[in-house]
């Protein structure tokens, strides 16, 4: 059962993002990206990770996602700027150093990792909550980034704001 | 399942994004392929603390914990690099990486 | 017919998530196959049936779209007496069979791609968008004993979900190849970011006082003889926080008066506008079925959820927690939540569509910064308040 359920969940991700790097279509790229997000979502799941699964499908579908498709809308794309033999050399000279980092890393390192079926995972976001709020391990880091944030809202908006000619078309957001 | 499937899985997204980010000419290729790697990293840091503390407790939780930092991390990212590249556009009229070239003069 | 399975596919993976996370437990549907059964079940087999019907054709077939059909028709009456009109009137009593013969007509009428659509994309929208919705209404508990998955994570769980219908709405408007679609889809894809904040922070002053994310749970919290259990009731800051959620729910669910994406004076239909036959009744499907659910959230995170003052405590004290008190709390739960579905209708009818520029400030400079102080308020009250009255937070 879970076997067929990580086949389907890593051929859902990894096809998806086959399919994202050599479409020649940058918006069906972005639809499968989708699928890659939805995949590692459902990974997380396997793992456990309720609370972080949800939270992929809400940040990434629902934020970048749709993020990277509103600035696909508003940017003209050039559908020209696919050449398949780039990318198949880019993705070759990628790909082979890192199967060979990651033989060589499999056949020498000792995971201290568990074996076969693990133990039923138990329902962690409130435990989540704690670690962040209650305990001191990461309340700095949870505060760094909340700080994070708004420096970031406030870059975008500056960004964005900059004076540039209107967009033919009326006002936008 | 053990950890090496899904570290492999990690391996195969964190490769597609970087290739992404290498072979294709157009910023919002870059920053999907950026939201790809971090996935990658996201996915072995659950899998790490899974499959190191399978019984539970907060040593399992730690991955987690940092997976959320990463993700809010992408939030920040993803919004200012759209706003970069929205006003890129508006500057110079392309999405390609290599045109705008103001500082080469 | 030959697109039925793309749902179906994609309703399976997107149950897929929901067979784990909540199958282990199993479900009523289990629990019903196992009771009704002659020969025992091996229990994998048990969960993959139980995860099978609840989140896939059977919720689609036996509850979303005859409450859809029922729904249409009510739009219709509502919003024909509103009007002083009678409403559909010549098909069965009161025109109650008026959806059925507008499904037929749907089922039987050509399907049609534009020329320059965008194929699997165009085929492949209006499907996630049910998917999305099926597993959506997947996750509302009906009664204390009657839900599908009583997943942990529940009301987080449908906000997540509730943006997978976003990116079918802006798949099937780009893939249209229709400016009109277009539009609609950035205004889709525009409002739901702004409105999915407030509503998201508005619904944390509930969870932050029932301390749970489950539906079921919250609801199972609010029982009591009177409503004075109900969170609506609990501090000053639930109820506006409740009207919040309430007009970012319509934002969210595109009805009027930010019907926005299929504005039908300016963008004749907005994204759904190139969709015929059985897939723009799968828009329509979604619509209502994400109606319900904002409202099925409404009742039960605010309104009590199946607990009503002296009717539900007294069916307990007679009969027990047994069928019949699942009966009467189906009974409540579903009125509550049909009147706030009744609500948006009366709303859709009452009110003049707003322009885009005013639904984005309204987002960001109104409904953002108080439900951001809805949820201050909420947290202070639990803190410093609550103590006082000895009640434990």
């Amino acid at each position: 059962m879970e076997r067929i359920a990580f086949a389907l969940f890593a051929a859902i991700a990894v096809g998806g993002g086959l399919v994202a790097l050599f479409h020649r279509s940058i918006v069906h790229s972005a639809f499968a990206l989708m699928g890659t997000f939805l995949g590692i979502s459902g990974l997380f799941v396997l793992l456990g990770a309720d609370f972080l699964a949800v939270v992929q499908l809400l940040i990434y579908v629902g934020g970048i996602l749709v993020l990277i498709l509103f600035g696909l809308m508003l940017t003209k794309p050039d559908p020209s700027e696919r050449k398949l033999r780039r990318v198949l050399l880019v993705l070759a000279a990628v790909a082979v150093p890192a199967a060979i980092l990651v033989a060589r890393i499999a056949s020498a390192a000792r995971w201290a990792a568990a074996e076969g079926p693990l133990p039923d995972p138990k329902p962690a976001a409130r435990e989540i909550g704690f670690l962040f709020l209650l305990k001191d391990a990461y309340l700095i880091p949870f505060e760094l980034a909340a700080f994070l944030l708004t420096v970031a809202l406030v870059g975008a908006v500056f960004l964005a704001r900059q004076p540039h000619p209107p967009p033919p078309g009326g006002e936008d957001r | 399942m053990s950890l090496g499937a899904y570290l492999a899985v990690a391996t195969a997204l964190f490769v597609l994004g970087l290739a992404m980010m290498i072979a294709r000419r157009n910023l919002l290729y870059v920053l999907m392929g950026i939201e790809l790697i971090l996935n990658a990293a996201n996915l072995n840091f659950v899998a790490f603390a899974r499959y190191a503390a399978p019984a539970g407790g907060e040593a399992a939780l730690r991955g987690q914990v940092f997976a959320l930092i990463v993700i809010l991390l992408a939030v920040a990212e993803a919004a200012v690099a759209l706003a970069i590249v929205l006003h890129a556009y508006s500057l110079f009229d392309t999405v390609r990486p290599e045109e705008p070239d103001l500082l080469r003069e | 017919m030959g697109l039925l399975p793309a749902p179906l596919l994609a309703a399976t993976l997107l149950g897929a998530p929901l067979l784990v996370a909540g199958g282990q437990q199993g479900n009523f549907v289990t629990d019903l196959v196992a009771k009704l059964s002659p020969v025992e079940i091996p229990w994998p087999l048990l969960v993959l049936i139980g995860a099978l019907l609840g989140s896939g054709f059977f919720l689609l077939l036996v509850f979303i779209t005859p409450y859809a059909m029922l729904a249409i028709w009510a739009e219709r009456k509502v919003g024909g007496h509103i009007q002083c009109r009678i409403g559909p009137k010549r098909v069965g009593p009161f025109g109650l069979l008026q959806s059925i013969a507008d499904a037929i007509k749907l089922l039987v009428k050509e399907d049609t791609i534009p020329a320059g659509a965008d194929k699997l994309l165009f085929v492949f929208a209006p499907a996630l968008v049910l998917a999305s919705a099926i597993a959506m209404f997947a996750a509302v508990p009906f009664a204390p004993d009657v839900w599908f998955t009583d997943l942990n994570l529940g009301v987080f769980f449908i906000v997540a979900i509730s943006s997978l219908t976003t990116i079918g709405v802006i798949m099937a408007g780009w893939s249209s190849a229709n400016k009109w679609s277009l539009y609609g889809a950035m205004r889709m894809a525009a409002s739901v970011i702004s409105y999915e904040v407030p509503l998201g922070i508005s619904l944390l002053v509930p969870v932050l006082v029932s301390g749970t994310f489950s539906l079921r749970e919250a609801a199972l919290a609010q029982e009591g003889w009177g409503g004075a259990a109900w969170y609506l009731f609990r501090d000053p800051f639930v109820l506006p926080a409740f009207l919040l959620f309430y007009t970012a729910s319509l934002a969210e669910t595109k009805r009027a008066p930010f019907d926005l994406p299929e504005a039908e004076s300016e963008l004749v239909a907005g994204f759904h506008t190139e969709y015929s036959g059985m897939r723009f009744s799968f828009f329509f499907l979604e619509e209502y079925a994400a109606m319900f659910v904002v409202s099925a959230i409404g009742a039960l995170y605010f309104l009590g959820g199946w607990a009503f003052p002296g009717l539900t405590p007294l069916v307990e004290h007679l009969f027990g927690r047994g069928w019949i008190f699942n009966a009467v709390a189906i009974g409540v739960f579903s009125a509550k939540a049909l009147f706030l579905v009744f609500v948006m209708m009366w709303l859709r009818w009452t009110l003049p569509r707003i322009r885009i520029d005013q639904v984005m400030t309204l987002g960001y400079k109104y409904l953002t910064p108080l439900s951001l102080a809805c949820l201050l308020g909420a947290a202070a009250w639990e803190l410093y308040v609550v103590p006082l009255f000895g009640g434990g937070g």
